[in-house]
């Protein structure tokens, strides 16, 4: 495969985003942000229920956009990305148990420790491609997993409950759940916004460069690996800070941030989305978390009141509110098809339906 | 450390090894000749299980339910094949994870709603209950002994199939390269069919074997997909002879270290510490071991690509 890079066909493949940025690309992330802004007003005041789960695909949308900048741009299906939200949350869950809570001591911390494993993984893993990358991450991964696990003096495989959230230049400012999802909210706009510089940069087009055709790059003199490998560490950072916010979120780290099936969702979340894109990460968290919360609602809160079971029990109603109950429980038997669907008829993502429409 | 434990590990080892030779055997070759990541392919283990559990209620009899789970899990693979898998053969990689995921997530709900959260557990064939004498003081189950005869002779038959039949030349072939099979009027959606169902049926038959030795449970496959991933990568992708060597090192690394690591530890650091890191480490090494075969032969140890 490596070998037709060279040939004339795969040389006139069209830039992805070469020119100005279309429609779809500045409406899709104003929308969303201006969604998820506006909606502590819809809501009204004290429910922290929507606003935590809102806070959560916040999150994992920082997460998988960083996650863009090496898998959409640079084409490296880093499988053990999770490894960074859960090292972002540990130095915070350790940092907070030896009563260092301040922010503006832990952050440049969590992008420091970050930015190294992610310089270590990254040595390792950008020389080589296609499957045995993915499994070389994921076996990094999964020993930053099990090293998280023998932290006994930290709670070991139970995890680490945190004396309180962090302190913002000695401020109890994230007590507040509705300003800390405001907080969650401003990081994503700016790492957005920092993403999108970097993406549109000369770096970021080198980037592009080389995941059309790494020889082609190669022949024209620039250090690919090295590219590569900044890209890698700059992800790994950015994806700290996803784990900075979670553990403010939970007020807890545990291990479980950091096993292989959370790093898949990253991959699923932009594969929903729209690789390549940056705000296909932010539609793709919002349809994979809003799914995990929508389906079982759908069937417990609205279809099962539909139908009530007759005087006395029985017949169609009552096994219809079993149903419905047992679907509500085991919810992921709804999802997986909808996974399937996408895969199957909505590839490059949800973020292309809403392109075509743009430019109709 | 005594020579008792190490030989009785060696033999865990050896019996997990050809479990795992038997679930990566579809996965390596699934892999090889269609260029298709299946995730979803832990759960032909695990409904082997199941179908297991199901066909011995029924029957009554561990003879009469290996055919019937043979011919089950063949079937299902089918079936899978035909809804969902043919149609992204020339997907991206990511498309397929997405894909198998969702096959995945489905499937292993669908088996949680039907038998419910409990644990099930196949009794063992009374005619293989037992134990056998190898030592003075050591005995060792007459059907973990059996399991082991038996992978390693499935394992010499796959291989003997792969190498010397014509149907495994094609194979073969397949793993090198489908298109030129294709150019040379070899009906190879037929061909994917069967090797997909087959790999199906011989994890499907690893599930069966393995469910009188672990838990029977909905998520029982996500552990053995993950090493069997490790397994063939270890070995080459699409190699028979690869996914049998990677999985007896898998296997024997991971069950003597888990039994020694910690005691390696102890000679080490003290006493405490070691207790904290040993478990941990000993789960790592498997995934050490991977990173350092890839470091040194990125294609694995019997890559099937020249």
């Amino acid at each position: 495969m490596a070998d037709t890079t060279l040939d004339p066909a795969t040389m006139a493949a069209p830039q992805r985003a070469g020119g100005g940025p279309s429609m779809a690309a500045i409406v899709s992330p104003l929308l969303f942000f201006a969604l998820f802004a506006g909606l502590p007003f819809l809501l009204g005041s004290g429910d922290t229920f929507v606003l935590t789960i809102a806070s959560r695909i916040l999150i994992m949308a920082l997460a998988a956009m960083s996650l863009d900048l090496i898998l959409g741009y640079g084409a490296m299906v880093s499988f053990g990305h999770a490894a960074f939200i859960g090292i972002g949350a540990y130095v915070i869950g350790i940092a907070s148990e030896h009563g260092m809570e301040e922010i503006a001591i832990t952050l440049p911390m969590t992008l420091a420790i970050c930015g190294a494993f992610a310089l270590l993984m990254g040595a390792v893993s950008v020389r080589t491609s296609g499957i045995q990358f993915i499994m070389i991450t994921l076996a990094i991964g999964q020993m930053a997993y099990f090293g998280a696990t023998s932290l006994a003096r930290y709670g070991g495989d139970d995890g680490l409950t945190l004396w309180g959230r962090s302190l913002v230049f000695d401020t109890r400012l994230l007590g507040d759940t509705t300003t800390l999802y405001y907080v969650i909210l401003a990081t994503l706009a700016v790492c957005y916004v920092l993403l999108s510089v970097i993406v549109a940069s000369r770096f970021g087009r080198v980037l592009r460069g080389i995941n059309e055709s790494e020889k082609r790059m190669e022949a024209l003199g620039y250090p690919v690996d090295r590219f590569r490998l900044t890209a890698f560490v700059i992800a790994g950072a950015i994806c700290g800070v996803a784990g900075i916010l979670l553990a403010n979120l939970t007020e807890f780290v545990s291990p479980a941030y950091m096993t292989w099936d959370r790093s898949a969702d990253l991959i699923i979340i932009l594969v929903i989305g729209g690789l390549g894109r940056l705000h296909g990460a932010l539609w793709g968290a919002l349809v994979l978390l809003g799914l995990e919360e929508a389906i079982p609602w759908l069937f417990s809160d609205i279809l099962a009141p539909l139908v009530s079971p007759v005087e006395g029990g029985g017949g169609f109603g009552a096994w219809w509110q079993h149903v419905c109950a047992v679907i509500a429980e085991n919810w992921r038997v709804i999802l997986g098809p909808i996974l399937v669907l996408v895969a199957l008829y909505a590839r490059g993502g949800l973020v292309t339906l809403l392109g075509r429409e743009g430019r109709a | 450390m005594d020579t008792t434990l190490l030989l009785v590990q060696l033999l865990n080892g050896l019996q997990l090894g050809v479990l795992l030779f038997l679930v990566a055997a579809g996965l390596t070759l699934v892999f090889g000749i269609m260029d298709f990541i299946n995730l979803a392919h832990g759960v032909q283990y695990m409904v082997g299980a199941y179908l297991g559990v199901v066909f011995l209620a029924l029957t009554g009899s561990f003879l009469l339910t290996i055919p019937l789970v043979l011919v089950g899990s063949f079937l299902i693979a089918v079936v899978l094949e035909h809804l969902v898998f043919r149609k992204l053969y020339r997907a991206s990689h990511l498309s397929q994870v997405l894909a198998t995921v969702g096959v995945l997530l489905f499937i292993t709900e669908l088996v949680e709603i039907i038998f419910g959260p409990q644990l099930y557990q196949i009794p063992i064939p009374a005619f293989l209950d037992g134990a056998v004498p190898l030592t003075d003081t050591l005995q060792y189950p007459v059907y973990r002994l059996v399991v082991i005869g038996l992978g390693l002779m499935l394992a010499v038959a796959l291989w003997l199939a792969v190498s010397k039949t014509r149907l495994g030349a094609l194979v073969r072939a397949g793993a090198t390269d489908a298109e030129m099979v294709s150019a040379l009027g070899v009906d190879v959606e037929r061909l994917f069919l069967f090797v997909f169902a087959f790999g199906g049926m011989l994890a499907g038959f690893a599930g069966l074997v393995a469910a009188p030795i672990v838990a029977v449970e909905a998520h029982m496959g996500n552990q053995v997909l993950i090493l069997c991933f490790v397994v063939i990568v270890i070995g080459g992708i699409g190699s028979i002879e690869g996914a049998f060597l990677g999985a007896l090192i898998v296997a024997l690394v991971d069950t003597l270290g888990r039994t020694f690591t910690t005691d390696i530890m102890k000679l080490l650091v003290d006493p405490s510490a070691a207790t904290t890191i040993g478990p941990a480490l000993a789960s790592m090494l498997i995934y050490l071991l991977m990173a350092v075969v890839l470091f040194f032969k990125p294609r694995g140890l019997y890559p099937a690509k020249a």
